[in-house]
């Protein structure tokens, strides 16, 4: 090889690898940028800035929960913006992520065990499989207009929504069902529902897929059935990627409006939901609401909104790579 | 002889595959083929085999790659079954019952034959789970029982003294010839007749074969013993009777000396003399 030829080699490999380092921290720092920016304008309304200002003259940090502005959480959310809280939609989130993880976990990995376990390679199940995949990619407002007809309405069929709904259960329990079930908790759930189920059901497939196939064949071969194979071999080996998926798609539940705001959600609302039946908000839908009005003080309610759905999203997005390093690493 | 003559019954008869040291004193069948050919889809992968596996020994099964002998098998268990185009014809029974019955109970045909695959696979769980997990299925034991049964299955695998003090441990963090004589303690564990081993050391190194080969020879005593084996020396050292199989065909089976010292068919000899394979 010629020096020259070496040098030119030498230098493209140089260019190749520099390219690379600016597109990785051109994404870093539009990240930073827009954590800062958001950090920035919602600071103040989660920090007590008078409890700051007394820590900075004194010199001495005192206990850290006397920083926070715990009325940013327990109050409504309200006309004035120094008296408005997030209480209502954090409540709501809470309460529409549980419901529609209750509801889309056994659905999900049932679905993906079929699949991948029992189903014959036929052509009816491949194309399951494959339709699964595309409604993976269906946009989530397509959903809420599912969610409104199927779930909120009902197809019309026990009447309209607003009026005298047919009560299952006691008339005074906050479990009782009512037909159609209306802008509920339970509305809301099955709708997410129907926007995560294909995430659960791919990731779930594909941690099945990873167990090996010897595993199977020696559980078989011990004289174990199909069933007592799946459920006590390639289930407990596949439960780390099943369990990485499904958080995974509860954090994309959790930052999930556009389906809520087609099912028709309140805006504002003053009750905690205390059922499935309960009306409820959402947190992204409350800073939707709140970065839409024209006071720059909403605008900073919206923004320390933000940090709080951040802070949940992340939390479990952390929670999904720990509990994955420790069940692939952990000695049983 | 590429293929005996159909006997009357499963009773004492005398054949090919028996070893000449008992050879006076000929060992009753365990399995039988006769006339038996396997497909998969439209290819035809063996070719009206007829073989007669003895009680209580080691019987070989040699044959270069592709030559059908895993196929093989893999019908005496069924685990073909998994595999949707695989089909039979003729016969094979075990203690003169129809193996390839369509309502035969798979649960209790696998219990009474238990297999070893070629890499060592435990279950991602302990030592002690990985043993008690086929007897955990097919009856409700005591937890002494338990133990006993594990302890037993577990000497009988000559891995005891290596594993007692770690029995709650993970079977992952054993070596690879450890596992592998795991798996065969948990085959032995649900009390099978016969153990059927498919290349069970070819992932090994020469030390833990040279133990399973000792294993297999103290085992044959209590098991029919079918190993599928690519190692010409290994089924010279731990079989009595050896098949070789050869592009889906029984060539040629007989006592292991004879196999291998006098041939009768040129592909045999070729064979195991390594011309070819």
């Amino acid at each position: 090889m010629t020096a020259a030829l070496r040098t030119r080699r030498l230098l493209q490999d140089r260019l190749f690898l520099s390219t690379c380092l600016v597109l990785t921290s051109l994404s870093l720092v539009v990240l930073c940028l827009l954590l800062s920016s958001v950090i920035s304008q919602g600071w103040r309304g989660l920090i007590d800035v008078e409890a700051l200002r007394a820590v900075f003259a004194e010199g001495r940090i005192g206990r850290i929960p006397d920083l926070v502005r715990w009325n940013f959480f327990s109050e409504y959310a309200s006309r004035k913006p120094l008296r408005a809280g997030i209480r209502a939609p954090l409540l709501g989130t809470i309460w529409v992520c549980a419901t529609c993880m209750l509801l889309s976990l056994p659905l999900g990995v049932g679905t993906a065990i079929y699949l991948e376990e029992f189903a014959a390679r036929s052509r009816l199940n491949r194309f399951i499989a494959l339709n699964v995949r595309n409604l993976a990619g269906v946009p989530s407002i397509v959903y809420g207009i599912i969610g409104l007809t199927a779930f909120v309405r009902m197809f019309g069929i026990f009447g309209d929504v607003d009026r005298d709904p047919i009560r299952i259960g006691p008339a005074d329990s906050d479990f009782s069902l009512t037909l159609p079930i209306g802008h509920s908790v339970l509305a809301g759930g099955l709708t997410l529902m129907l926007v995560i189920l294909p995430i659960i059901i791919i990731s779930t497939q594909e941690a099945l897929r990873a167990v090996p196939r010897g595993l199977r064949q020696s559980s078989l071969a011990l004289g174990a059935t199909l069933w007592q194979t799946t459920w006590k071999v390639t289930l407990p080996t596949a439960l780390p990627g099943i369990m990485t998926g499904s958080i995974l798609a509860l954090s994309r539940a959790i930052g999930e409006a556009a389906p809520l705001l087609v099912v028709g959600i309140p805006v504002f609302i003053a009750c905690d939901p205390e059922g499935p039946m309960s009306p409820f908000t959402v947190l992204p839908f409350q800073i939707f609401n709140w970065a839409g009005r024209p006071q720059p003080a909403f605008h900073a309610l919206a923004a320390s909104a933000i940090i709080v759905l951040l802070a949940a999203l992340l939390s479990f997005n952390a929670l999904a790579i720990y509990l994955r390093h420790r069940l692939q690493t952990r000695t049983p | 002889m590429s293929a005996t003559e159909p006997k009357p019954g499963p009773a004492a008869t005398p054949k090919p595959a028996t070893s000449p040291r008992v050879a006076e004193d000929a060992p009753p069948v365990s399995i039988r083929a006769e006339a038996f050919s396997g497909w998969y889809g439209s290819f035809q992968a063996l070719h009206s085999i007829t073989l007669d596996i003895p009680r209580h020994r080691v019987t070989a099964l040699i044959g270069p790659s592709g030559c059908g002998k895993s196929t093989f098998l893999r019908w005496i268990n069924r685990m073909n079954d998994m595999i949707p185009s695989a089909r039979a014809a003729g016969t094979l029974t075990l203690d003169s019952e129809d193996l390839l019955d369509r309502g035969h109970d798979l649960v209790e045909l696998r219990r009474r034959v238990g297999m070893v695959f070629q890499k060592p696979n435990p279950f991602p769980k302990s030592i002690y789970d990985n043993v008690a997990f086929g007897p955990r299925l097919h009856r409700q034991m005591t937890r002494s029982e338990l133990d006993d049964l594990v302890e037993r299955s577990l000497r009988a695998a000559s891995l005891w003294d290596e594993v007692k003090d770690r029995l709650q441990a993970s079977a992952l963090g054993l070596s690879g010839g450890q596992q592998q004589r795991l798996c065969i303690a948990r085959a032995i564990a649900v009390g099978p007749e016969v153990l059927l081993m498919d290349e069970p050391c070819s992932a090994l190194d020469p030390r833990s074969t040279a133990g399973i080969e000792t294993l297999i020879r103290d085992l044959r005593t209590q098991f029919t013993i079918v190993i599928v084996t690519h190692n010409m020396q290994q089924a010279a050292r731990v079989s009595d009777g050896t098949a070789f199989f050869y592009e889906g065909r029984l060539v040629e089976s007989g006592p292991t000396d004879r196999i291998f010292t006098n041939p009768r068919e040129k592909r045999t000899e070729d064979y195991v003399t390594g011309r070819f394979g």
